[in-house]
């Protein structure tokens, strides 16, 4: 039973995929001719396409800022605190809105003279009018859509960082108190070994993840002014373009390439068993 | 365990509808005695005007089932409705009367929709019948059409101190620099983030008073250089946003707010069809202005003193393939076109010959405006425009080029206008002459 509803909604759909690659369908058409390698020739050919792995750069870098914040909150609200579950609830939110609603959220966060400006300026942090237009300068753009991802998915990796945290047995913390040990020495020894293979984990979704962001920059800027990720181009060939055919071979590719350096990833960080002595 | 056997079912019955979906569809009912049958029963018909499908649309179907006792008209408004019903289309589930996407080649018609007689006797009764044709064949029955302009609000234009309409791209430039220095409106508002409405500006084919401007186009190697529309267009385009006559951020504009800024005075031009100039005026209505305020003028270019205006249908509907009751399908499309008060309602060029041109369009006809409808494109090159954009990766149609071009402009992409236009002459010469022959 579950393999039937694999088959239907994974291998069935990948297999398709994989056969509209090979061929110049436009998505509506009732023919699809086959044109062999053409649309892999095409993507490899013109360097545009792949220029847009650039963008990722910014995401890529915006998960460690992510992560770390994760960590940090997470380390710190799997001890004592005072109100705790409702910080836990806070920090998990952003990540149970849907995305569109995000979307529309940033959009008007950082419109000129939108909250984001309103907040700097209640800080005292500048005038208005002065501030850069964080979504209509090609500076900015890509930094502000990466804040906005951190924003919401830093949640996900506090889930993840406390139940790995709150899995040490409390055995251990005891005896790093009776040896004396402060919180630091705590985090490097004890906690950090103790989630390593949730944070490589993570490493692997905040790579696979930088490398095929879609909603946020399809919300927010729809691709345009230099925010174009790999997958919003995938969809503009398809839908815009109509080259279901072509869209299907860069779909493929990007799921090679997520393999494959997810493969590197394990090969050179090999995930042993962790056992905390 | 129940739970279970439904999923069990579930996984199976869209496994089998996706298997229909790849082998549904072929074979060729020729002939027009698909419309010959009794006009009874219900029908589903497509719309995109999810705004009004629960208010005027119910009172359209009602007044057909009056004229066609027995039937029974149901509505299905889709919001994304270009890229949903064109999915749909293949899957032979696109109800009973659909608007036309434009995505569907003319080519590809006979494949999804039923033909309703010869172009020539059906161009007779309607217009704009040659856009859906194919092989001698039409397919569509036109709902409405729309002419190219810039709506303004006259008071903030009387209020910069102009009496006279511009008559050239660099009159109009002229005339929204005054508007920047003495009012406090953004003279032109490019409404980039939804980016359909920069698409606008490959509406006015017509202003060069050439027929063939489109066709032209697909042996064209450099058509952004010299005295074609695109170049004419493009041009005033990256001039107003260099000159820094539009919004002071494009990325973060809102197409359903912009009508209440122009309305109200914020916003002073937008380059849109004609169909616009209906809302614009219920925003100022709505604002408490007159909507007499609202004022509608020819692109800035003319030929010889006289102002040319492109003259093109919106969608037009056919009857589905699929269709288990053609007869009453072709009864609503006719009925549609002819009584319901359609193009009315969007201030619309009707779609029957000889049918009058609506009030809105009055300034053009004191202007002296000439409508000029382009040809369609000739037997065999049909899809040559679409492969061309496809190759080229410059969708004339839409607005992902014309944001770069904007961005050119207003300095956030490296390049200059000459550095940009010629890129797109490059890429574009590129795939006229890869598809020539």
């Amino acid at each position: 039973m579950p393999l039937v509803l694999l088959i239907t909604f994974t291998y069935y759909p990948v297999g398709n995929m994989i056969w509209y690659s090979f061929t110049d369908w436009d998505g509506i058409d009732q023919t699809k001719n086959f044109v062999g390698l053409n649309n892999y020739i095409q993507l490899f050919t013109r360097p545009q396409y792949f220029q847009v792995f650039t963008v990722s750069l910014y995401y890529f870098a915006a998960s460690f800022v992510q992560m770390a914040i994760a960590l940090y909150f997470a380390t710190l609200l799997s001890f004592r605190t005072r109100f705790k579950n409702f910080f836990k609830g806070i920090i998990f939110f952003p990540y149970l809105i849907n995305g569109v609603a995000i979307g529309l959220i940033f959009l008007f966060f950082f419109r000129p003279g939108g909250t984001l400006d309103a907040t700097l300026v209640a800080l005292g942090l500048g005038k208005m009018g002065h501030f850069p237009l964080w979504l209509g300068n090609p500076g900015w753009v890509n930094i502000s859509l990466a804040g906005a991802s951190v924003w919401r998915y830093t949640g996900l990796n506090f889930v993840l960082f406390l139940g790995a945290i709150q899995s040490i047995p409390s055995e251990a913390y005891e005896a790093a108190d009776i040896d004396g040990a402060n919180s630091w020495q705590k985090f490097r020894y004890l906690i950090v070994p103790g989630i390593r293979r949730i944070i490589s984990l993570s490493m692997i979704l905040a790579i696979a993840g930088s490398l095929s962001v879609f909603e946020l920059p399809y919300i927010i800027t729809g691709g345009a002014n230099g925010s174009g990720t790999f997958v919003t181009t995938t969809v503009q060939q398809a839908f815009v373009f109509q080259r279901v055919g072509f869209a299907s071979a860069m779909a493929v590719m990007l799921t090679i390439v997520v393999l494959l350096i997810t493969w590197i990833q394990r090969k050179l960080v090999p995930d042993d068993d962790v056992a905390l002595s | 365990m129940k739970m279970r056997h439904v999923l069990a079912g579930f996984g199976v019955l869209v496994l089998a509808a996706g298997l229909a979906a790849c082998s549904g569809g072929s074979g060729d009912s020729s002939g027009g005695d698909a419309f010959a049958g009794k006009i009874t029963g219900t029908i589903t018909v497509l719309t995109n005007r999810t705004d009004i499908v629960n208010t005027t649309f119910k009172k359209y179907a009602k007044e057909f089932e009056k004229a066609y006792p027995g039937t029974n008209v149901k509505f299905e408004a889709i919001t994304n409705y270009e890229q949903d019903v064109t999915t749909r289309l293949g899957s032979g589930n696109a109800g009973d009367v659909a608007l036309i996407p434009t995505a569907v080649g003319r080519a590809q018609l006979p494949q999804f929709f039923e033909p309703l007689g010869s172009e020539a006797s059906v161009s007779k009764t309607y217009r704009f019948v040659a856009n859906q044709s194919y092989n001698g064949k039409a397919y569509g029955i036109p709902t409405y059409g729309s002419t190219m302009g810039f709506v303004y609000n006259k008071d903030v234009w009387k209020q910069a101190g102009i009496t006279a309409l511009p008559k050239t791209p660099s009159e109009f430039l002229d005339d929204l620099k005054q508007i920047k220095s003495k009012t406090s409106a953004t003279p032109y508002y490019t409404n980039y983030h939804d980016q359909w409405p920069l698409s606008q500006w490959n509406g006015d084919s017509g202003l060069t008073n050439n027929v063939d401007a489109v066709n032209d186009l697909n042996t064209n190697k450099a058509p952004w250089s010299g005295k074609t529309y695109v170049n004419i267009s493009d041009s005033l385009l990256f001039d107003i946003v260099h000159d820094g006559l539009s919004e002071v951020d494009p990325t973060t504009t809102a197409w359903e707010s912009s009508k209440g800024y122009l309305a109200q005075g914020q916003i002073a031009t937008m380059y849109l069809g004609s169909w616009a100039i209906t809302q614009m005026q219920d925003a100022a209505t709505k604002a408490g202005k007159s909507a007499d305020s609202i004022g509608y003028m020819p692109f800035p270019y003319q030929v010889k003193g006289t102002y040319y205006a492109a003259l093109a249908p919106d969608y037009l509907q056919g009857v589905t393939k699929a269709s288990k009751n053609k007869p009453t399908a072709y009864a609503w499309a006719n009925w549609f076109a002819k009584k319901s008060g359609y193009a009315d309602l969007n201030g619309g060029v009707g779609a029957t010959v000889g049918s009058k041109n609506p009030a809105t369009l009055n300034n053009f006809a004191k202007l002296g405006v000439k409508y000029v409808e382009q040809a369609p494109a000739p037997k065999g090159k049909e899809n040559l425009q679409n492969q061309i954009m496809k190759e080229s990766q410059i969708d004339l149609s839409g607005g992902i080029y014309r944001q770069k071009l904007v961005d050119v402009a207003r300095g956030a992409a490296s390049g200059t206008k000459a550095s940009y236009f010629a890129s797109l002459n490059q890429a574009w010469g590129q795939a006229v002459a890869d598809n020539a022959g």
